[in-house]
């Protein structure tokens, strides 16, 4: 299972640097400070370049995020319908500002360029599921959702922990 | 050739060149702020756009080559409005605290100002608000003034390939910055300042001991005692606007003794008994089959450089102290000792032209009886400062010589200052340890210059001796690899971690004019030209000192004095990243 | 099936280690084929879909349509044709680029015509197989249009007012192909244009005819491609790269996902064409990571692509070899400048360099490199094919060709549209479009994106072409196309456009970093309350930014290291060029006629619609409302921070706004 990712790399290939980075975060959902080290060393750049690239690209995160990523759209299209009062209607509810994680590490908000849904703007996505045309009376009804599964599935890992 | 228009004047210049430097020919001249001669343009600032016709913006003369028939403008309506707004959005996210900076009146960004008369600030907002970071023990970083020029970021990435740092986070909030903003300490920094020699404010800076020096001659318990680099003397005067190049010596120890020295000597001293020690380590270390090549170890940067990252080959570094941190330690035992002084009062400040001795004298391993050796280091840049506090003429004062017995150096300590120097200075004498004859031809021409690996072999009873000279960190990857890889040829090698060697060391002034390293070197190799004793073995006063107290080279009481250690500075990492 | 790589020709098969120069051909054209045509005949109209034995039920399945449910409707097919135990085959298509109307589903029964269905969703399924599948009818009430013959109740799709004004050449196959499918692509016509480059033109031959086009690069600024691909074949150097940027990141743009998405062969094939014609051996495909599912299908192109002896070494047995890559960009706006997009794929943070060099001299690595657009690429197999004087004949003097729009906002019908140059905006906002729904006044149409500008009811008659619509302030850009009623504030667009550059810019260049920051802030002061402005400093400031406005944006345009920056301006230009009197009226009245600036907005409770219910007290984050519970309550102005919440939570209508 431990399958090494730099195995599919080739070393001191500096145009790895940033298919590595979208790897990693692929697998820890964020950048650790210790894989960075490693990358930097592995493809022979300076830690502060690979810190440079992790900052400037707005894919990379070096915080880990919450269970449900929020991302709202804030194309052109959303903001004309109006996603500028869904997005503090998200933050509203969950207390938090847009690039920031909820104290119980339930929901992280994003806001993206565009998710290029435009038809049914305006459109959040959380986790892979679209919501379109989305007013903001809907979102503390779409934010319970989430929650009462999250406090669903961790009543059920309770329940099976008891059992052991 | 290429035949174009400047300011409507006909100008020849040769194809491939930029507009700036065509236009530099003619007499004009070009703002610049990110440009670095001798790097590609980073077509960063935009200070130096020219209108150029039928072309639909301003162009950045420092990137653009020149064509045929080209016709440029620099000084339009529009290139002025242009310029000038950039110095106003660049002033307008800059601390307003020019009166209380390091680098009042030696700032671009205050030349830029007064030359294109700022006088409100158009353009009010935001502005940019970071911590000073004061972690090392040589430089100071402050982002807030910080115009993101890049200069830094190239010298330590392009010129001295170290990468301490680069530019963080995009757009309006970003900074130039360590990884995750974490101290310079704890960085790859390796402290050589060199950033600071490009920094056009006070982004970059030394960490200033002016006030501990200056408490230090207000005690009356403390002996204070100065020394100085041999780079100091060939640079100091730019400060007061003499010649690039003009020996300053005498007034040097002058002005010191004026700031309330006790004594005044000179590196140069020690730069020669630095030769006597590791000419006979290095031949040690060939008679006896010890590893080799050896590695010069007088530069602190280049030692700091080696031990973070190829801390396995710490073991080729020349166990010698460098020359300032050899006289302290002889300052506080055998002077002390002489003149009947408790060490502990003793107290040493070395006049250097590097930022990194300031971290080489708070290293732990070297010390006499836990006593730091050197108790305070000044940059050229402090010590003006100094003068200036003290109300000291530096141009009208007269000429001293240094005191005795620790001032006597001979030519080959003076050329220490410049890339190959050391190198040079210690072939000199392991020659002479070696067959027991002088060397006829000292002068190594191949060793000097600026090209940035300068080899030479030198045939010494019939063995080849290969010596290598790295002149500026950023060409020691290469040999260091080589080395890695068990394929070196080299005997010894001298490094310098400032290109051209501690004449463009980090703690000299501060400007950009062209060939101040040329002349520099110039100036040192002069000194050596016009002295007697040009090798160090002839120094009187190293053979009075190793009869009276030392003993021999590499004796007992050199190793426990002369010579120190290393420490492999490698950064553990955890394996981490697995699927 | 059987695919076209299991087809003896003269009885040989074709492999990427045997390769046919002929192979393309022999696939389409049975004549070719002896003793083989019917069967080579039959498997084209089997691909084609225009004979079937299992009733076929194509869904949209891009992005968008999956966002609109697409991905339920078809698993709610899949459970129905189990559970009523009936066959048919479901086929993944792309989108036909009308959004409003998204999922669609068409349906073709043997013999039949193929029948689009529209806004199907999942309760939708059931009733839809029971009609048309069982009783073999057509479900009337959700039929949008037919590839047949149209009549009166279901008309034809190209007489459809979206589609009809529309030339579809970039987007001909989104929406009807299975995207997945290379022997689908084959029979479709595709690599036609590749076999033809390779066998019969030389590389010159193919960049002259690309140059004779006139095409233009679609991704917004409109270099002739024939140039940029010239310059790159005069180049002697071991290896050139080609680089196709698919990191559209203009917000309110998705023209370059759809084809990703719905046509990635085409886009393909154009590369390789343009790889023969300056003699790449290595491609790159730059992809926005936020696009996953058209990155899932250009690796399962390119994946095909290989094995079908189409990617690699010794193309269709011609000598011309060519690798492929993607890259996943990992989110800057600014990539989309070449050099910066250079340096992202050279693992740097994408920051723009100085030109020239030009990338076509001295690109990725140091090697001459070519760089268009997803949508460029996809013009070219057409070119080739049906030459550069078709393509010269659809357009204007300047532009030539059509250009691919993303229709949005504030807009009847909105999707992705594809017409020709020369079209006028009026007659897409109107006739495609459908006007602007709620019965609201039309305000104006942003084009261009953030570099673009909006433009005015006075200027809808302009021509869309590169030259027109930079005349008058805006740009083609890469074919967003948002449209505003009178609900939307223009110094609110300038302010969110204005913002989208600031947190894009890379930060290099000073003017850009520095100058927008300050457009920004003085931008933001102008619809600020009395209240808002804190003291007569900030209130001066307000008015001596909007002086000194003019003068910022023409050295930020004038000395802007990269295009990011050069036309980040344009926004807040053409705002005060066609609505300066709306901005005057924020800077002077403090008045947002469109009800958006929130600061120059009152909150009040009509106390006598007011129930006391206390929701809009639950939903105030400031605690500005107080009330007795079942008493009219009213807001503490000085406490109000404008958000609107209660305004959206009122039932009863009781919160008004001025």
């Amino acid at each position: 299972m431990h399958e090494n990712i730099f195995d599919h790399y080739e070393k001191k290939d500096k145009s790895s640097l940033i298919p590595l980075l979208q790897e990693v975060q692929s697998i820890y959902g964020y950048l650790p400070e210790e894989a960075l080290s490693e990358i930097s060393e592995f493809v022979g750049l300076p830690l502060s370049r690979v810190y440079g690239v992790a900052t400037f690209y707005n894919q990379f995160r070096l915080t880990p995020l919450g269970k449900n990523v929020i991302r709202i759209c804030r194309g052109t299209a959303c903001h004309v319908k109006n996603s500028a009062n869904i997005l503090y209607s998200l933050e509203h509810e969950l207390g938090i500002l847009a690039g920031q994680t909820t104290r119980d590490k339930l929901f992280t908000i994003e806001t993206v360029a565009c998710i290029g849904a435009c038809s049914i703007a305006p459109v959040i996505n959380i986790n892979e599921e679209y919501y379109g045309r989305v007013t903001t009376k809907e979102i503390p009804k779409i934010i319970k959702k989430y929650r009462t599964e999250a406090e669903k599935s961790a009543n059920t890992e309770k329940a099976a922990e008891g059992v052991k | 050739m290429v035949e174009l228009t400047i300011n409507n004047i006909k100008v020849k210049a040769e194809e491939g060149m930029t507009i700036l430097d065509a236009a530099k020919s003619v007499g004009i001249s070009i703002p610049t702020l990110c440009h670095i001669k001798d790097l590609i343009p980073s077509g960063a600032c935009r200070i130096c756009s020219v209108e150029v016709t039928g072309q639909r913006g301003l162009i950045p003369a420092c990137a653009y080559p020149i064509y045929e028939g080209m016709n440029v403008e620099t000084n339009s309506p529009r290139v002025r409005v242009a310029r000038k707004t950039i110095v106003e959005l660049l002033i307008e996210n800059h601390p307003q605290d020019c009166l209380i900076c390091v680098r009042n009146g030696n700032c671009e960004l205050q030349d830029l100002s007064e030359k294109y008369s700022i006088r409100e600030h158009r353009f009010k907002g935001e502005h940019k608000d970071h911590a000073v970071d004061i972690s090392s023990a040589s430089l100071e970083r402050d982002p807030a003034k910080c115009i993101l020029c890049g200069r830094c970021v190239r010298v330590c990435g392009e010129v001295q390939k170290v990468g301490a740092i680069d530019f963080i986070n995009r757009g309006f909030t970003s900074i130039v910055s360590t990884p995750y903003n974490k101290g310079l300490n704890v960085s790859d920094c390796i402290l050589c300042g060199q950033c600071i020699l490009v920094c056009p404010t006070a982004s970059l800076r030394e960490k200033s001991t002016l006030k501990t020096v200056s408490d230090a001659l207000n005690s009356r318990k403390k002996y204070t005692i100065a020394q100085i680099a041999p780079a100091v003397r060939a640079t100091l005067g730019e400060e007061y606007n003499l010649p690039l190049g003009t020996d300053v010596t005498g007034k040097l120890v002058t002005g010191l003794k004026r700031l309330g020295f006790k004594r005044v000597f000179d590196t140069n001293f020690a730069a020669d008994l630095t030769i006597m020690e590791e000419a006979h380590e290095l031949i040690k270390r060939i008679t006896n089959g010890e590893t080799l090549p050896m590695f010069t170890s007088c530069c602190p940067g280049w030692v700091k450089f080696l031990e973070q990252n190829y801390g396995d080959l710490i073991g080729h570094l020349s166990t010698c102290k460098s020359p300032h941190e050899m006289e302290g330690a002889l300052l506080k035992s055998y002077f002390a000792k002489k003149m009947g002084i408790d060490p502990h009062d003793v107290f040493v400040v070395s006049i250097m032209p590097c930022t990194v001795k300031k971290y080489e004298s708070a290293r732990p391993e070297l010390n006499v009886e836990n006593l730091s050796e050197v108790d305070a280091v000044l940059t050229t840049r402090e010590l003006v400062r100094f003068f200036n506090i003290a109300g000291i003429e530096f141009g009208d004062l007269g000429e001293s010589e240094f005191d005795n017995p620790l001032g006597e150096s001979t030519g080959a300590a003076a050329i220490f200052g410049t890339s190959g120097g050391v190198m040079e200075a210690a072939l000199r004498t392991a020659y002479y340890k070696l067959t027991n004859e002088h060397l006829a031809d000292i002068d190594f021409e191949a060793v000097r210059g600026l090209d940035g690996i300068k080899e030479t072999s030198l045939n010494i009873n019939n063995i080849d001796i290969n010596i290598a000279v790295v002149n500026g960190i950023g060409n020691a990857a290469p040999i260091l690899d080589e080395l890695r890889e068990g394929k070196s040829k080299y005997h010894f090698v001298e490094v310098m971690a400032c290109p051209g060697g501690c004449i463009n060391g980090g703690g000299q002034p501060i400007h950009q004019k062209t060939d101040k390293v040329i002349k520099r070197m110039k100036a040192l190799y002069e000194i050596d030209k016009k002295m007697v004793l040009r090798r160090s073995y002839e120094n009187e006063s190293i053979k009075k000192l190793y009869d009276e107290f030392l003993g021999e080279p590499g004796g007992h009481v050199s190793h426990e004095l002369l010579h120190t250690h290393y420490v492999d500075r490698r950064k553990v990492r955890k394996v981490v990243v697995k699927k | 099936m059987k695919s076209f790589l299991e087809i003896k020709f003269n009885g040989e098969l074709h492999s990427p280690e045997n390769p046919k120069e002929d192979f393309i051909a022999r696939c389409t054209n049975a004549k070719l084929n002896a003793g083989q045509e019917s069967e080579v005949v039959l498997l084209n109209k089997k691909l084609k879909y225009e004979v079937n034995e299992v009733p076929i039920i194509f869904i949209g399945m891009d992005t968008s349509a999956l966002a609109s449910g697409a991905g339920k409707v078809k698993a709610a097919f899949e459970k129905e044709l189990e559970a009523k135990n009936l066959e048919a085959v479901i086929v993944p298509t792309g989108g036909i680029g009308f959004g409003t109307l998204e999922p669609f589903v068409d349906i073709k029964l043997p013999n039949q015509d193929r029948i689009i269905y529209s806004q199907v969703n999942e309760k939708d399924v059931p009733k839809l197989v029971e009609s048309v599948l069982i009783n073999k009818e057509v479900y009337a009430k959700k039929a949008f249009a037919t590839y047949g013959k149209g009549s009166d109740t279901i008309p034809n799709i190209n007489d459809i007012p979206f589609f009809k004004p529309q030339i579809r050449v970039v987007l001909e196959n989104c929406g009807i192909i299975n995207p997945e499918s290379i022997d689908e692509y084959i029979a479709s016509g595709g690599f036609k244009a590749l076999d033809k480059a390779l066998r019969l033109m030389s590389p010159e031959e193919v960049v002259n005819e690309i140059v004779k086009s006139g095409l233009r690069g679609r991704g917004g600024g409109g270099f002739p491609t024939g140039k940029k691909w010239e310059l790159a074949l005069k180049q002697n150097a071991d290896t050139k790269y080609l680089v196709c940027n698919a990191d559209e990141g203009d917000p309110g743009a998705f023209m370059d996902r759809s084809v990703l998405e719905s046509d990635p062969f085409k886009l393909v094939e154009g590369m390789m064409i343009g790889a023969y014609a300056i003699g790449a051996s290595y491609g790159y495909i730059y992809c926005r990571a936020e696009y996953p599912l058209a990155i899932e299908r250009l690796q399962k192109t390119i994946q095909q692509c290989k094995q079908y002896g189409l990617l690699g070494k010794n193309i269709l047995n011609s000598g011309f070899n060519f690798e492929l890559k993607i890259k996943k960009g990992a989110g800057a706006f600014v990539c989309g400048e070449e050099t910066a997009l250079l340096a992202s794929i050279e693992g740097k943070r994408g920051m723009p360099k100085p030109r020239p060099p030009y990338p076509s001299v001295s690109g990725l690595w140091g090697k001459p490199t070519v760089i268009n657009n997803v949508e460029t690429f996809a013009n070219i197999s057409s070119i080739v094919n049906k030459g550069a004087e078709w393509f010269a004949s659809i357009g204007t003097e300047t532009s030539k060709g059509t250009k691919v729009f993303a229709l949005s906002g504030k807009i009847t019908n909105s999707g992705l549209v594809e017409v020709p140059m020369g079209i006028t905006l009026e007659e897409v906002v109107f006739n495609i479009g459908g006007g602007i729904p709620d019965n609201k006044k039309f305000k104006a149409v942003q084009i261009g994106g953030p570099s673009g500008g909006c433009l005015p009811e006075s200027v809808i008659k302009t021509q869309v072409d590169y030259e027109s619509l930079k005349g008058v302030g805006a740009m083609m850009g890469s074919g967003g196309f948002v449209v505003m009623d009178e609900e939307t504030c223009m110094v609110d667009i300038a302010k969110f456009f204005l913002t989208f550059i600031q947190t894009e810019s890379c930060g290099k260049c000073v003017p850009c970093r520095e100058g927008t920051k300050r457009m920004l802030e003085i931008i933001e002061r102008i619809p600020t309350s009395y209240k808002g402005t804190k003291n007569k400093v900030d209130e001066l400031q307000r008015f001596k930014g909007i002086i000194y406005l003019n003068r910022l944006s023409n050295v930020i345009r004038d000395t802007s290291l990269c295009g990011l920056g050069q036309s980040a301006p344009n926004p807040v230009l053409s705002g005060l060029q066609y609505f300066k009197e709306e901005y005057e009226e924020h800077l002077y009245e403090r008045k947002c006629r469109a009800g958006v600036c929130k600061d120059l907005l009152t909150y009040s409770i009509d106390n006598t619609l007011c129930s006391g219910c206390g929701v809009c007290v639950r939903k105030c984050a400031t605690e500005a409302i107080l009330g007795e519970k079942g008493q009219a309550h009213y807001i503490i102005q000085d406490k109000c921070i404008k958000c609107g919440m209660c305004f959206e939570a009122c039932r009863f209508d009781a919160v008004a706004v001025n």
